[in-house]
């Protein structure tokens, strides 16, 4: 039954390159994003398809650094890289690119990217208080609604934003029970699948395609935990990755962890659980947008206990065995966050937790095997 | 029961026996570019009822010889609780990495670091910086010890420290002064490590550097903790291994 649904997602994967080429003939435009900090909600509400652009393979970095400093984030050359040497289908489809400040070294590389394609920067405030900050983040918010409008020639009314809102939070709700499914002990699916589900969908133009597929995959999965069809067993250890961004090509360490025996049952991270909120549909739309998309707990925030609160949450509810923290080598934040993460990990709950600092590359692959057998070793 | 422990590290495979809790016999070799028959030739005419592989080469033991295998970080754990069961640190610098791990009384482990994917601070760093100035791994400590003058080292990376050393040895400083400069740096990047991994108590020092009595009495100063050294330092992970092996 999974195989057949994974042979699903490959066939919509690869039909999705014509649904976006169609959509686009059809006088539409496509808008990349980068972070999770921007609401894609925009672009949905001019009928454009929000792209997720974030770099996650290797391949592109040596182009990136043509240009970029060798000692930046994996992530950010590999973003650029792509851009820069037109190897990014999803990039090419762009008209438009939306960027945020989040990094000191993303937002300057976004500089060199609007050499290469229109960028839109959102100056997004690096800490929560919502007195302070919520009303000059909703304002750039209302800010790229109007950049949005002028790209599209397309009126953004509040009705058109409170559907976008709808359908969105429909994804994301779709999605959390996806990634719920891994909390029943032995989970149905490996760390590997989940992320392959989670990057692939992510592309997908057609947004209902995407939400059944998901509810699909998740039904399937609640009918594998009644039955009891799982790779694992009750003893297979179950570790948390939180941290940096990972997808197909950065999944590295994911692979190791579960060649090693474990199982990746949760992403505390932007590729993972950090995407799976809701904007209250209560509300106005655009403070409603600023006031959940301003919460999104990355380590660019300071402070950034809404980190801490999630963990809290998920080790708990996932039944972790084991935390391990991803960072990738010249991330500033997550690496120094590493510190308060771990004393919070073995403080509060005293499991086993691994700091790792590495790039995309394979170079250190048995160095990581080590690292990684010897914490399981400790569980 | 006897049972064997062999430790593939990237430089040297030691193997070790233990016989009803006694070591009674331990070798050493060369890894060279063939650690699989080097392993071999090392455990040939050996009797044992069981085995255990760990060090960087433990996976290609285990295909070969269909032998269990553990990180060597859990090794060392077991070999240090085994010779001082006071102590809760073991630093562990061998061939090419350096580690400090912090365990329980059964040897368990709680915490561990390692250091990066370079040579900076190893075996292998030292072993390059006594060449560069003309001295063996066995008389690099004594000279170092002899310096009458402090000099700072600040590269750790293999490649630039020997830059650093050329142009120190063309200002006219004394073999000598750099290589005590050399020993500190080394040392400083262990403190570091250990202070972070595990701040109090004794400290075991495994791994052939150990067998630097300068190096030891560099780690005293810098810690102001006990430094407590196997007979065998670079023993301690395929002793560990072997004991290991008897727990299966």
């Amino acid at each position: 039954m999974k195989t057949e649904l994974f042979k699903k997602l490959q066939q919509i994967t690869e039909q999705n390159l014509i649904d976006i080429e169609t959509h686009k003939q059809n006088g539409n435009h496509a808008i990349g994003f980068y972070c999770l900090y921007a609401p894609t909600e925009m672009a949905i509400a001019a009928d454009a398809i929000p792209l997720p652009l974030c770099g996650t393979r290797n391949d592109p970095i040596e182009a990136a650094e043509e240009v970029l400093p060798r000692n930046l984030c994996a992530l950010i050359k590999s973003s650029y890289g792509f851009a820069a040497s037109d190897t990014c289908p999803f990039f090419r489809f762009s008209d438009m690119i939306v960027a945020d400040t989040t990094c000191d070294g993303k937002k300057k590389m976004f500089e060199l990217m609007s050499e290469i394609k229109p960028v839109h920067v959102l100056q997004l405030p690096q800490q929560q208080n919502m007195n302070l900050f919520l009303d000059p983040w909703k304002n750039e918010i209302i800010q790229l609604k109007k950049e949005v409008e002028s790209l599209t020639g397309k009126e953004i009314t509040e009705e058109k934003i409170n559907q976008a809102i709808q359908l969105l939070n429909r994804e994301r709700r779709a999605l959390k029970r996806l990634m719920d499914v891994t909390k029943a002990k032995p989970s149905p699916l490996t760390g590997m699948e989940l992320i392959e589900i989670l990057f692939k969908i992510g592309f997908f133009a057609d947004k209902e395609k995407g939400i059944d597929l998901i509810n699909e995959i998740a039904d399937a999965c609640e009918s594998l935990v009644t039955k009891g069809e799982t790779p694992y067993t009750v003893k297979t250890p179950r570790i948390l990755m939180t941290g940096v961004p990972v997808g197909l090509g950065s999944d590295k360490v994911i692979k190791i962890i579960e060649e090693s025996g474990a199982n990746v049952v949760a992403f505390e991270n932007c590729s993972g659980y950090k995407k799976a909120f809701q904007v209250d549909e209560s509300k106005d739309p655009f403070t409603a947008l600023a006031e959940q998309y301003l919460s999104i707990p990355c380590s660019v925030m300071s402070p950034n206990q809404g980190r801490i609160e999630l963990l809290e949450e998920m080790i708990t509810e996932f039944s972790v065995d084991g935390v391990v923290d991803l960072t990738w080598q010249a991330c500033h934040t997550y690496n120094i966050e590493a510190h308060q993460i771990r004393q919070f990990v073995t403080d509060r709950f005293n499991l086993p937790y691994l700091h790792i600092e590495t790039d995309y590359s394979e170079s250190d692959t048995e160095q990581l095997r080590v690292r990684i057998e010897a914490f399981l070793e400790m569980i | 029961m006897i049972s064997a422990g062999i430790d593939i590290g990237s430089r040297s495979i030691e193997c070790a026996i233990i016989e009803n809790g006694i070591i009674t016999e331990t070798r050493k070799t060369d890894t060279g570019f063939d650690p699989v028959s080097q392993a071999r030739k090392l455990i040939e005419n050996l009797s044992f009822d069981s085995i255990l592989a760990t060090g960087y080469g433990r996976n290609l033991f285990e295909i070969e010889h269909d032998a269990a295998t553990v990180t060597e970080i859990k090794a060392h754990a077991k070999g240090a609780v085994h010779f001082f069961p006071e102590a809760s640190t073991v630093l562990d610098i061998g061939g090419q990495d350096s580690k400090v791990i912090r365990f329980d009384n059964t040897g368990r482990v709680t915490r561990f670091e390692m250091n990066d994917r370079c040579a900076a601070g190893t075996g292998k760093f030292l072993e390059i910086m006594a060449r560069a100035l003309g001295f063996t791994t066995q008389t690099f400590g004594y000279a170092a010890e002899s310096a009458k003058k402090e000099l700072n080292i600040s590269s750790m990376c293999t490649v630039f420290a020997e830059s650093e050393v050329t142009s120190l040895v063309a200002r006219g400083e004394r073999p000598e002064e750099i290589a005590k400069g050399l020993h500190k740096a080394v040392i400083n990047r262990a403190v570091s490590m250990l202070k972070r991994v595990s701040p109090d108590g004794p400290v075991v020092f495994s791994g052939g550097v150990a067998n630097n009595a300068f190096i030891v009495k560099l780690l005293e100063q810098a810690t102001q903790r006990p430094v407590l050294v196997p007979d065998v330092p670079e023993m301690n992970g395929a002793i560990g291994a072997a004991l290991l092996a008897c727990e299966k």
